[in-house]
């Protein structure tokens, strides 16, 4: 990803030759317009970069230090009020345990994949079914997921059908506790996101060059063996990549539990919160602390990840 | 060699029991959805087949009352505006930033960089100020701005692509007279093409199933896109599960066909955009 490293490592393409009118002994004409043409090329994408990303963290970061409610013209400094309000008003902290239950769930998932993809490595057999079933979830609508599994929670839906099926008479309201509620929605999330964490994994287990196996094999490797010294660390590159992908993705869950839930029975994500106190209760300056918050969360977690696992191995294509 | 023979049954019994946990609820929905109402009442329970396999009704209603026609074509509007548009935005700061050495190249580089770390959840309190400003709030506009000007991933899809492509064929239409537009629209983009059929594929499929940026920037009835007009089911239809079943299997189908269709650059596109 660090783009110069990269470029140092591509024998072949010679350095020079890139900056046309720089090695030529150019007319001070073509200079002026090698200079120019790029920022052509970058405007549209720059403006849009600077509009939508930087701007609004700017913003954010300012309206977060005040009371603004997002509508009236008046709003006042208030310092760090928001963010002690965030801190101290523990229901507005609360949400963060939410976020336990659907990081349990991603580790969960992240071994479920592992299994999945280490499996059909070495099996070859459906595997294109297999890896089409377990993946294409991964690809539906999110409401679509929601109300498939309303349905599959519902009293007397999928889940208490099969169960009586299987012989057990249930009453239990899947949804009805925090606890039942906040598992079942984490569950929709492992079914939902399972498959892309296969794919990757089942990506750099077939990039090992399958001789390293034969070799293990001759040598009386086991199944075992092979997968902790040849697979492992051949997919540690995408494993830290996952983990931190589930750990920023626990954070900022919005859309399964706010399609099946709304938040309610305890099931209130951060994100729900946050967009709940921007649009609902025009409380923008709080939202915007929370929001600011989140980020440096997120932003911290990504930090540490590239601390530990340097990032140019990160490469299936 | 019968204890390899267990485990290889295990393993199999753990795949069979996957694939049933992944398509049952789908099946289910979809037996739902061609069930009548009667049907629904009568508490034969989620699993009984449907009396009548063929019975479409529910598509009907789903359509004409859930507007869900209006919904796809709004979709279809903001998926061709945005996905080409990212297209010319990502291979044309691709281009800039790998083909040319120019004073805050290094800067350019880590704001793009940068930007990809960057939640879009987290900062849609403040984006929503600013493209309330520019008037493109409660309009096809807002989506097909933002899903542009954030989608970090196809830069970097851009980005690692026209590095393979050789600096000579530059060099050469730059010898036969071409200038830095032309070398771009006839030698770099016709080569990106790979590059462009994986933004199409995971940007096309991002934009089919996002919920958060209509739901929030365009709240108009009319204004749906497949994710907020289905999501609009759970009022009126509320407990008319037949209705809700097929609306759900209306807004899969698309997914299921292009995804039969193309499984294999599905998996590829999905690979790079996850990894950068």
């Amino acid at each position: 990803m660090t783009d110069t490293t990269r470029k140092a490592a591509r024998p072949d393409v010679p350095a020079a030759p890139l900056a046309p009118g720089r090695t030529e002994p150019a007319a001070r004409r073509t200079r002026r317009r090698a200079r120019v043409t790029p920022w052509l090329f970058l405007a549209v994408p720059l403006a849009l970069l600077l509009t939508f990303t930087y701007a609004p963290i700017a913003n954010m970061v300012a309206y977060s230090f005040t009371d603004w409610d997002g509508v009236s013209p008046e709003l006042n400094w208030t310092g760090a009020e928001n963010y002690t309000e965030l801190l101290t008003r523990s229901e507005l902290f609360e949400v963060f345990l939410v976020s336990g239950y659907y990081l349990v769930a991603s580790v969960v998932q992240i071994v479920l994949a592992l299994y999945f993809a280490t499996v059909l490595s070495f099996d070859a057999r459906f595997r294109n079914f297999f890896k089409g079933v377990l993946f294409f979830p991964y690809l539906i609508n999110g409401v679509a997921i929601g109300f498939v599994f309303l349905y599959f929670f519902q009293d007397g839906g999928t889940l208490d059908s099969v169960l009586r099926l299987l012989g057990v008479e249930s009453d239990h309201a899947w949804l009805g506790t925090p606890f039942s509620a906040n598992t079942s929605l984490a569950g929709v999330s492992v079914w939902r996101y399972l498959g892309l964490n296969f794919v990757l994994f089942l990506g750099a287990i077939q990039s090992i060059p399958g001789e390293l196996y034969e070799a293990a094999e001759i040598d009386g490797a086991s199944r075992w063996q092979q997968f902790r010294y040849i697979i492992a660390p051949g997919i540690r590159p995408v494993l830290s990549l996952s983990v931190i992908l589930s750990v920023s993705g626990s954070l900022s869950v919005f859309e399964i539990p706010y399609i099946m839930t709304g938040g309610a029975t305890g099931t209130e994500t951060f994100v729900i919160q946050t967009v709940k106190l921007a649009f609902q209760f025009n409380k923008t300056g709080l939202a915007s602390a929370a929001a600011v918050v989140l980020l440096l969360i997120v932003l911290a977690v990504t930090w540490v990840q590239r601390r530990i696992v340097p990032d140019e191995k990160v490469d299936l294509v | 060699m019968t204890r390899r023979a267990v485990a290889r049954a295990l393993v199999h019994l753990s795949l069979i029991t996957a694939a049933l946990v992944v398509l049952l609820p789908l099946a289910v929905v979809l037996l739902t959805s061609l069930k009548t109402s009667r049907e629904m009442a009568n508490g034969s329970g989620a699993l009984a087949l449907p009396d009548d396999p063929l019975n479409f009704a529910n598509y009907l209603t789903a359509f004409r009352d859930g507007q869900m026609l209006s919904a796809f074509a709004n979709t279809a509007v903001v998926l061709v505006v945005a996905v080409g548009g990212t297209i010319l935005i990502g291979s044309m700061t691709a281009y800039a930033v790998d083909r040319f050495r120019f004073r805050f190249r290094k800067l350019v580089v880590a704001l793009f960089l940068l930007a990809a770390l960057v939640p879009g959840v987290t900062t849609q309190v403040a984006t929503f100020q600013i493209v309330d400003s520019l008037g493109m709030f409660d309009s096809l506009w807002a989506p097909i701005a933002l899903y542009m000007g954030t989608d970090i991933v196809s830069i970097y899809i851009f980005l690692q692509f026209i590095r393979s492509i050789p600096v000579s064929l530059d060099e050469a239409a730059r010898l036969d007279g071409a200038n830095a537009f032309t070398v771009y629209r006839k030698v770099i983009l016709p080569l990106l093409k790979p590059a462009i059929a994986t933004v199409v594929i995971v940007k096309g499929i991002n934009v089919y199933n996002d919920f958060y940026i209509p739901f929030l920037y365009m709240p108009s009835e009319d204004l749906g896109v497949i994710s907020t007009s289905l999501f609009r089911f759970k009022g009126p239809f509320g407990a008319h599960w037949e209705t809700i079943s097929a609306g759900t299997i209306l807004v899969i189908l698309p997914t299921l066909i292009v995804f039969l269709f193309l499984q294999r650059f599905l998996y590829n596109g999905f690979m790079r955009g996850a990894t950068k």
